[in-house]
């Protein structure tokens, strides 16, 4: 069960996702990033403080989208992901391939750094 | 000490499953991060078998039990009666083959086998066991 909502700061888009992301709801996740990225947002940044639990399905979501948003030049960073949740992006080498922030502040700083 | 759990096979049973790990597993001495990677590998190979065995139909059942020893290994089977998909027979694509292709599958097999120490299986009495096997 997730819950997965969005608001804009600074002209940047915030996908705020509340819950766990399994093979029953990474399909949510899946289609708040295509609305972002259709709605032609350049900074797009993941809010993770919430995210209790992301199994492959989730992580395939994410992985799907690296090619594209670097040929759209979209800064896509996530942040505040807990530890367990972070440990499941590192044991697969994952966390290297993903902009990954502690905070909102940091997420921020580097997505105005990376559309520059 | 042993526990089981059934359940059809319907995605929206992953939570239970996992929450059933998480309670079996509790006071045993699991760290955070490696009760975390074990309910990864199993929800990993319950998602694939609901998905790819039994087209999520939720009148098809699957079981899962788990046997902590006193010492040792922790032992966690899978049990069903659809087809056998062997994992180990299975290579995986890599990270830089998925990223290209933009496909959404293929990791889960790669968590699996990074995080348990051995994968096996057995036929017994018609059933399938996926026997997966983690020293903490």
């Amino acid at each position: 069960m997730v819950h997965i909502k969005r608001l804009q700061e600074e002209g940047a888009d915030i996908i705020a996702i509340v819950g766990d992301i399994d093979a029953s709801s990474s399909i949510e996740l899946d289609l708040a990033i295509a609305k972002s990225v259709g709605e032609g947002f350049t900074k797009i940044l993941v809010d993770c403080s919430a995210l209790e639990y992301i199994s492959s399905a989730g992580l395939g979501v994410f992985m799907s989208y690296i090619e594209e948003l670097r040929d759209k030049k979209i800064s896509f960073v996530l942040y505040g992901l807990k530890e367990r949740v972070l440990n499941t992006f590192s044991i697969l080498g994952l966390a290297d391939l993903l902009n990954i922030r502690d905070t909102k502040q940091e997420a921020k700083k580097l997505a105005n750094e990376l559309s520059i | 000490m042993s526990y089981q759990y059934n359940i059809g096979c319907s995605l929206n049973n992953l939570k239970g499953i996992r929450e059933f790990i998480r309670t079996s597993l509790d006071g045993q001495g699991v760290s955070d991060l490696e009760m975390g990677a074990i309910v990864l590998a199993l929800d990993e190979m319950c998602s694939n078998l609901m998905i790819h065995a039994h087209h999520c139909n939720p009148d098809h059942n699957i079981s899962m039990n788990i046997h902590i020893p006193a010492k040792g290994e922790f032992i966690f089977e899978i049990i069903d009666d659809g087809s056998m998909f062997d994992i180990n027979h299975f290579e995986e694509p890599t990270i830089t083959h998925l990223v290209h292709e933009k496909r959404k599958g293929g990791l889960g097999i790669r968590l699996v086998k990074t995080i348990m120490d051995k994968i096996e299986y057995l036929q017994e009495n018609g059933k399938n066991i996926c026997r997966l096997t983690k020293s903490v």
